[in-house]
């Protein structure tokens, strides 16, 4: 397999804008292919990969979700040669001025995001952001040609390579979630070479970022008995370090509250202790913004959890993380996995109305 | 000088770090550029690049042609305790468009990035409200204070991190103003020797305040400026009637007046003559933006008739500029033809 930072950087260059992950998704097929038994994709897109466990047969199967869309932008109107643009996703308008796009048109086309000069600019204007109407996509081509090759409804994906910077953080786009599609995929790595006897689906969901859309469909195909999703959160940044915020370079996040199941994140936890993964906690009091939201209420109910890899600048061309919490997520999650007993449903403790009994641990 | 060429050399001047006031790495990419096509190469003060071109000795004019090396950029004022870098500009910044950069810091050119508080973390007013540059700040990935203060010393600067590149049919890259013109100053000096000697001068600290084109106007002396530049193409579609300044495609950019300084008219109208006898495309810049070297030179000494012309660049003073190659090409022909034609005649009756 790649060197791990050869990974992110693939994966982080590598575009998807949600509903446009057909080339993600070959990518990742053939990464993973030599890790897993099956390998299939569905209506929706998602890959859903699986390594058989050794458990007896009906053998439970858990799920883990990484979302491998990413936020992007749109083509709206052609005007005198320049690209209108509307976002896919929660993209940040503020962040777009003089960045380098794909626009993914007839075939691949690089274009930017033009500045105007100070000099042409009123002082009321520069005290207010650029709005979407405003902001244009420059191919440097005439509009003859553009008319051959860009449609309205074109996805556009930023182009921004992969930085390494001190101590072993990256800086780049769509961290948010490829970081976790990476500590996915290390936990594939490592599953291959380890006994487990659960059932385990990787999968790489689409559409997260326009409304948890593949987990939904997913969550349903795979029919887990459990599941995990990987996400990334907010870490602490310059300007913004009150509640909410967790440290880079600590560990994943363990989410907590409505959307996870207590047992899961004891497990986790648990796991976590016993092999010094360092972790944070965090308290989510309803909807998590995540794919964990969809998978939980998939068909009767899938108990569910989340860890999250704290990255800085979030939705931005610069999304920055220390590596150390990209693979301390993939063992925690492959640490959580293999500890699968055969004969383990998660249920509620100290009540006798659950789904199922406890195991004896 | 071929196309291929002439790209070639934008291209790696573009991508040279080179703020207003530590342009080292500019003289040191032009060094190698001029040598074999220079008689004499200085350098002053302040830190112009002079060199002297001699000519054939028909004319006794002492002409100067300028071009600036500094770009606009930053500087880094303060480290938090977090270990991010507090920065300032230097030069014309729109500070919108910093949010979202990468950028490089310093001459090892570590890579930095300038993110802002996440769009979920923001209220409704903040996403409206520009964020002004003493509020953002750089992320080198440094620990704390004192691996930020060890790495990025204060006073360190940063500039943009674009690498220059093909675009459709033009060329992309930072710096474009005045990179632009200091590739057309190489063109005129690696090319057959003018009647007169022609004073080269590669000017550091335009972009804050024309500093370095002062002292040199003045150290030279010379009977006639031209001053060569990269300028605003600001030709996206608009609502209003608001004027393009200039346009890429449609040839060097005449200034007949901006906020530094009055062409002199009988210069702008020999150039324009030439032009047009010439079949050389070209346009005048919407009067009263911006301002140029010319402004410093015109009022050297005793006052230099100057006149400034431009490659019409889209996007300058932002991370990535765009030029059309043919106007670089028309903006060197049309220098030269107007340098050619220079007669002390014309100086003497106008």
């Amino acid at each position: 397999m790649k060197k791990n930072d050869d990974l992110l950087r693939q994966l982080s260059e590598a575009t998807g804008p949600s509903g446009h992950e057909e080339s993600l998704r070959h990518q990742l097929e053939e990464l993973w292919r030599p890790l897993v038994t099956t390998l299939r994709s569905d209506a929706m897109g998602n890959l859903i990969a699986m390594q058989q466990g050794t458990g007896p047969e009906p053998r439970p199967a858990v799920m883990a979700a990484a979302h491998m869309d990413e936020i992007g932008l749109i083509v709206t109107q052609i005007e005198e040669g320049f690209l209108h643009i509307a976002p896919i996703g929660g993209t940040d308008r503020r962040v777009l001025l003089g960045l380098e796009v794909l626009v993914h048109g007839r075939e691949d086309i690089p274009g930017l995001i033009g500045t105007r000069p100070p000099h042409v600019l009123s002082t009321e204007e520069r005290k207010k952001t650029v709005p979407w109407e405003k902001l244009f996509v420059d191919v440097g081509l005439p509009a003859e040609k553009i008319a051959q090759l860009i449609r309205v409804g074109d996805p556009i994906s930023i182009r921004q390579p992969l930085l390494a910077l001190e101590n072993k953080r990256f800086a780049g786009k769509a961290l948010d979630n490829r970081a976790s599609v990476v500590a996915l995929t290390l936990a594939l790595a490592e599953l291959v070479q380890r006994e487990h006897a659960w059932d385990f689906y990787a999968v790489a969901t689409v559409q997260e970022e326009v409304g948890l859309k593949g987990a939904i469909t997913s969550a349903y195909g795979v029919d887990p008995q459990l599941a995990v999703a990987l996400d990334v959160t907010f870490a602490k940044q310059e300007d913004d370090s009150k509640t909410g915020v967790f440290a880079l370079d600590k560990g994943p996040t363990i989410g907590l509250g409505p959307n996870f199941h207590p047992q899961l994140f004891q497990r986790i936890e648990a796991a976590a202790k016993e092999l010094e993964i360092p972790y944070q906690l965090e308290p989510t009091p309803g909807a998590s913004g995540t794919d964990a939201w969809g998978i939980q209420v998939a068909r009767e109910g899938i108990p569910t959890s989340l860890l999250s890899i704290p990255v800085r600048y979030m939705h931005q061309p610069v999304e920055t993380l220390a590596w150390q919490d990209v693979e301390r997520t993939g063992r925690l999650l492959a640490a959580l996995v293999a500890g699968l007993e055969s004969t383990y449903r998660p249920g509620w403790e100290n009540e006798g109305d659950g789904p199922s009994a406890r195991s004896n641990q | 000088m071929k196309r291929e060429k002439l790209i070639e050399i934008l291209q790696s001047l573009s991508d040279v770090m080179s703020t207003s006031g530590d342009e080292s790495l500019m003289r040191q990419a032009l060094r190698p550029l001029l040598a074999g096509h220079v008689d004499e190469m200085r350098v002053d003060s302040l830190g112009n690049l002079i060199t002297l071109k001699k000519g054939t000795g028909e004319s006794q004019l002492r002409v100067l042609v300028t071009a600036h090396i500094d770009e606009v950029g930053m500087i880094i004022v303060d480290h938090t305790t977090d270990g991010a870098l507090k920065v300032r500009a230097v030069g014309g910044i729109d500070d919108r468009l910093l949010p979202g950069l990468n950028v490089c810091v310093g001459k090892e050119q570590l890579p930095g990035v300038m993110g802002v508080k996440a769009i979920h973390h923001s209220t409704a007013p903040e996403r409206l409200r520009a964020i002004p540059i003493k509020d953002l700040s750089v992320d080198i990935g440094a620990k704390d204070k004192k691996e930020a203060q060890h790495l990025a010393p204060l006073g360190t600067r940063v500039t943009f991190s674009t690498r220059a590149h093909p675009l459709g049919e033009l060329l992309a890259g930072k710096a474009f103003d005045d990179r632009a013109g200091c590739t057309a100053l190489i063109a005129l000096l690696h090319g057959e020797p003018f009647p007169f000697d022609l004073h080269g001068v590669f000017t550091v600290q335009e972009e804050v305040g024309l500093r370095g084109a002062r002292v040199a106007g003045y150290a030279l002396e010379p009977d006639v400026a031209f001053v060569l530049e990269g300028t605003i193409a600001d030709d996206l579609p608009k609502k209003e009637d608001v004027s393009l300044t200039s346009e890429i495609g449609k040839g060097p950019v005449l200034t007949v007046m901006d906020h530094s300084y009055i062409s002199a008219p009988w210069l702008l109208r020999h150039t324009v003559k030439l032009a047009e006898e010439l079949g050389i495309p070209y346009q005048f810049k919407q009067p009263g933006i911006g301002g140029t070297d010319a402004g410093a030179i015109h009022l050297t000494r005793g006052g230099v008739p100057s006149l400034t012309l431009a490659v019409p660049c889209r996007y300058i003073h932002g991370p990535i500029s765009l030029l059309k190659p043919e106007d670089l090409e028309a903006t060197i022909d049309l220098t030269a033809a107007a340098l050619r034609n220079l007669t002390a005649e014309q100086l003497a009756t106008n």
